[in-house]
C-alpha cells in the first residue's frame, strides 16, 4: 500500500503546467530552422546564390572593365600624339605618316592618328574600319547641361526594381512553400496529434511562422550584405549611388512583408492533408505574392502607381524602397506604408491563427475556407 | 484516476459515443476493446483533448482534466506519426524539449529507451528509412520520453513481432507500475486477455462490459461440459439449458453447483462417465457475448 502510495504521489506532484508559450514556440521554431538548414535543397541553392550575387557585385565590374579596358594601341605621329584621348589607348609613337599606315596595315596598332584637313586638323586611319569610340572620342560635341540632377535613371530604377522584386518573389515563394509543405507533413502524418496534446496550436503556429522568417530573414540579410559589399568595392565604377537606403528599406519591410506571407502559406496549407493539394490551397496566397513583381516590372516607370503600390501591404516592401531611391516618397507617405503593413500582418495572423485552429486537427478530404469560415 | 464520464460525439449523423463512461485507474493497465468503428480511437482523441466531445467530461481526479495535464500525457495516435525525415533519436530529444525537458538529458534517456525497445543502432536514421515494426517502436519510444503521468495508447501492439510485443509490454508494465493509468486499445483480443488489469469493452459507442478480467468472466453464466459413454440426449430432461449436443458430448448451463452436480449423478447411473466440469470462458466468449 505504501509504496503504491508513496509513487501514485509522486507521479501526483509532478507539476502538471504545460510548458510556456515562448518556450513552446522556440523549440518548434528551432526545429523549422535546423532542419531546414541541414537540408540540401536549402543550403546548396542559398549558397550557390550568394557565390553568383558575389561574383556579380565584386569581381562583375572589374572583369567588365578588364575586358573592355584592354587599352587599343593607336598608331600615332609626333604632331598627332597629344591629339589622342589618354583613357583606354595606348599611343604607338613612329616617324612618319606613311609608318602610320603601315601599321594599322600590318595590324599592330588598333587605328591610326595622322594630321589632317581643318577644322579638327586629324584624320583617322582605320583598315577597314575605324573605333567607333576613337572618332567619338575626337568629335566635337555640343555643351550639355542637365538640370533634373535628382532624377533617377529610369532603366536603374527598372532594374532596382525587378532586383527587389525578384528577391522578395523568391524568398517568399520558397519560405511561403517550406511553412505550407512544413505544416501539411505534421497534419499528413498525424504528428500534430501528439504535438497538440502538449503545446496550444498558437504556439505551434507562431514557433513555425518564426523559424520560416529567420530563415527567409538571414538569407535575405545576406543578399542584402553582399550586395552593399559589392556597391562598397566598386564605388565610383557602378552608378548605383544612394542604394543603401533603399537596401535597409527593403530589409525591415521585407521581415514584415514575410510574417504575413508565412501566417497564410500556413493558414492555407492547414485546410488540406495530403502534399499533393498543397498547389491547390495556396494558388490565392501565391498570387497575392506574384502581385507586386508583375506590377513593378509593368509599372516602374509610373510614379503615381510606385505612390499607389507602396500602400498595398504586398507590394510595399518592393515599391516603398523603390521611392525612396527615386527620392518621391516624404517620411509620413513612408510611414503610412509601414502601418497599413503591420496593420496587415496583425490582421494576418489574427486570421491565420482562427483557421489554422480551426482545421489543422480535421484531416482526411481537403477543407474549403467557405466550411473553415462558416 | 482519469475518469471519461457521459461522452457524446457525432460526426455528421452518425452518432459516435453515445453516453460513454468509464475510469482509468492508476497503476493499472486497462485494456479498451471494441470492433472497428465501435469508438475507440474517437474517445481517446476526446481524452487527450485533440477533440471536442459534444457533451460530457473527461475528468482527472474527479475533476475536468487540464491542459497542463494532457501534456505530461504520453499518446500514441491511431495513425503513426514523425517527422519522416527527422532521425528517431532527434524527434525524440524534440518533443522532450517541447515538455520542457533538458535537451542533453532527454538525448540520454532517449538513447536508453531505444536501447530497451531494440532500436538503439537505427537511433540516427530517419525515420522513414525504418521497417514498419521499427517505427512502430519510435512511436512507442515518442510517447514515453517525457517520463508521462499517463499513458494513453491507440493499438501500441499492431505491427509488432511478439518479441517487441514483449519488450513493449515490460516498457508499459514499469509506467503503471509507478502509479500512472495505462489505456490501450487493441482488437487482439488474446494479447489483451494477458496483458490488461481491467478491460473496457465498447460497441456502436457504448461501454457494454468493464471491470478485472476475473469480474467479466463471473458475469458469464456458467456452463459445464459432461462427456459420457453413452448418448446423452436425457440431460434436456434434466431442466438445465442445453447449449451444444453431440452423442456422449454436451454442453448445458445450469442456475446452481448442485443441479450441475445431479445431472453428473444421473450420468454415473446410466454409464462411464469421461469428463465433467465447468467450461473456463474466454475473454473471446465475453466479447462475442456482449456484443452479441
Amino acid at each position: 500500500m505504501s509504496t503504491t502510495t508513496n509513487t501514485s504521489t509522486h507521479v501526483g506532484t509532478d507539476d502538471h503546467r504545460r510548458v510556456s508559450f515562448a518556450h513552446a514556440v522556440g523549440v518548434v521554431a528551432r526545429r523549422e530552422i535546423v532542419t531546414r538548414v541541414r537540408s540540401k535543397g536549402f543550403l546548396v541553392p542559398t549558397l550557390i546564390m550568394l557565390g553568383i550575387l558575389l561574383l556579380l557585385a565584386v569581381v562583375g565590374p572589374s572583369v567588365a572593365s578588364m575586358i573592355a579596358g584592354s587599352d587599343d594601341t593607336i598608331a600615332v605621329t609626333v604632331q598627332t600624339q597629344d591629339a589622342l584621348p589618354e583613357d583606354g589607348y595606348e599611343p604607338m609613337v613612329v616617324g612618319s605618316e606613311q609608318e602610320v599606315r603601315d601599321a594599322v596595315l600590318a595590324g599592330d596598332a588598333e587605328a591610326g592618328l595622322i594630321p589632317g584637313p581643318a577644322p579638327l586638323g586629324l584624320t583617322v586611319i582605320g583598315e577597314r574600319e575605324a573605333p567607333t569610340s576613337l572618332i567619338q572620342g575626337l568629335s566635337v560635341s555640343p555643351e550639355v547641361e542637365l538640370i533634373g540632377t535628382d532624377a533617377a535613371d529610369p532603366m536603374a530604377l527598372y532594374f532596382i526594381g525587378l532586383g527587389f522584386g525578384l528577391v522578395f518573389f523568391m524568398s517568399a515563394m520558397m519560405f511561403g512553400m517550406t511553412m505550407a509543405q512544413s505544416v501539411v507533413e505534421e497534419k499528413q502524418t498525424r504528428i500534430v496529434e501528439i504535438l497538440l496534446s502538449t503545446i496550444s496550436t498558437r504556439a505551434l503556429l507562431t514557433g513555425k511562422i518564426l523559424g520560416n522568417t529567420v530563415l527567409a530573414f538571414a538569407q535575405v540579410v545576406a543578399y542584402a550584405a553582399v550586395a552593399l559589399i559589392g556597391l562598397a568595392v566598386n564605388g565610383g565604377r557602378l552608378n548605383l549611388d544612394g542604394l543603401g537606403l533603399p537596401i535597409v528599406w527593403f530589409v525591415g519591410l521585407f521581415l514584415l512583408g514575410f510574417v504575413m506571407i508565412a501566417a497564410l502559406y500556413g493558414a492555407a496549407a492547414s485546410l488540406v492533408s495530403r502534399q499533393e493539394d498543397i498547389g491547390t490551397s495556396t494558388t490565392p496566397v501565391t498570387m497575392m505574392v506574384m502581385f507586386p513583381y508583375f506590377a513593378i516590372i509593368a509599372l516602374s516607370s509610373n510614379p503615381t502607381a510606385l505612390h499607389v503600390l507602396s500602400y498595398i501591404p504586398f507590394s510595399a516592401p518592393v515599391s516603398v524602397p523603390m521611392r525612396v531611391f527615386t527620392g518621391d516618397a516624404t517620411w509620413w507617405q513612408n510611414s503610412v506604408s509601414v502601418l497599413i503593413l503591420a496593420a496587415s500582418v496583425v490582421v494576418a495572423l489574427w486570421f491565420a491563427a482562427m483557421v489554422y485552429e480551426r482545421s489543422i486537427l480535421r484531416t482526411g478530404k481537403a477543407l474549403t475556407w467557405r466550411e473553415v469560415l462558416r | 484516476m482519469i475518469s471519461v464520464v457521459d461522452l457524446n460525439r457525432s460526426f455528421g449523423t452518425a452518432h459516435v459515443l453515445k453516453d460513454l463512461s468509464f475510469d482509468i485507474a492508476p497503476g493499472r493497465m486497462t485494456g479498451f476493446v471494441g470492433g472497428n468503428g465501435a469508438g475507440k480511437t474517437t474517445t481517446m482523441r476526446i481524452i487527450l483533448g485533440v477533440l471536442e466531445a459534444d457533451s460530457g467530461q473527461v475528468l482527472h481526479d474527479g475533476k475536468p482534466i487540464t491542459a497542463g495535464y494532457r501534456a505530461h500525457i504520453g499518446y500514441m495516435p491511431e495513425e503513426r506519426g514523425l517527422y519522416p525525415k527527422m532521425s528517431t533519436i532527434d524527434q525524440l530529444v524534440f518533443l522532450g524539449d517541447l515538455h520542457g525537458r533538458d535537451r542533453r538529458e532527454t538525448r540520454t534517456r532517449g538513447m536508453e529507451l531505444l536501447e530497451r525497445l531494440g532500436l538503439a543502432e537505427r537511433a540516427t536514421s530517419p525515420v522513414e528509412e525504418l521497417s514498419l515494426g521499427n517505427q512502430q517502436r519510435a512511436q512507442i519510444a515518442a510517447a514515453l520520453i517525457h517520463d508521462p503521468v499517463a499513458l494513453i495508447l491507440d493499438e501500441p501492439f499492431s505491427g509488432l513481432d511478439p518479441v517487441a510485443v514483449d519488450v513493449t509490454l515490460e516498457v508499459l508494465r514499469d509506467v503503471a507500475d509507478a502509479g500512472a493509468p495505462v489505456l490501450f486499445s487493441s482488437h487482439q483480443l488474446d494479447l489483451v486477455e494477458r496483458l490488461c488489469d481491467e478491460l473496457v469493452i465498447i460497441a456502436a459507442g457504448e461501454v457494454r462490459a468493464s471491470g478485472t478480467r476475473a469480474e467479466l468472466l463471473a458475469t458469464a453464466d456458467p456452463v459445464w461440459e459432461l462427456e459420457a459413454d453413452a448418448d446423452t440426449g436425457w440431460v434436456r430432461g434434466m431442466g438445465v439449458r442445453v447449449e451444444e449436443f453431440d452423442g456422449g458430448h454436451v454442453r448445458f448451463g445450469a442456475d446452481s453447483e448442485e443441479q450441475a452436480q445431479a445431472v453428473l449423478a444421473e450420468a454415473m447411473t446410466r454409464g462411464v462417465v469421461h469428463r465433467f466440469g465447468p467450461v473456463t470462458h474466454s475473454l473471446h466468449d465475453i466479447f462475442k457475448e456482449t456484443l452479441a
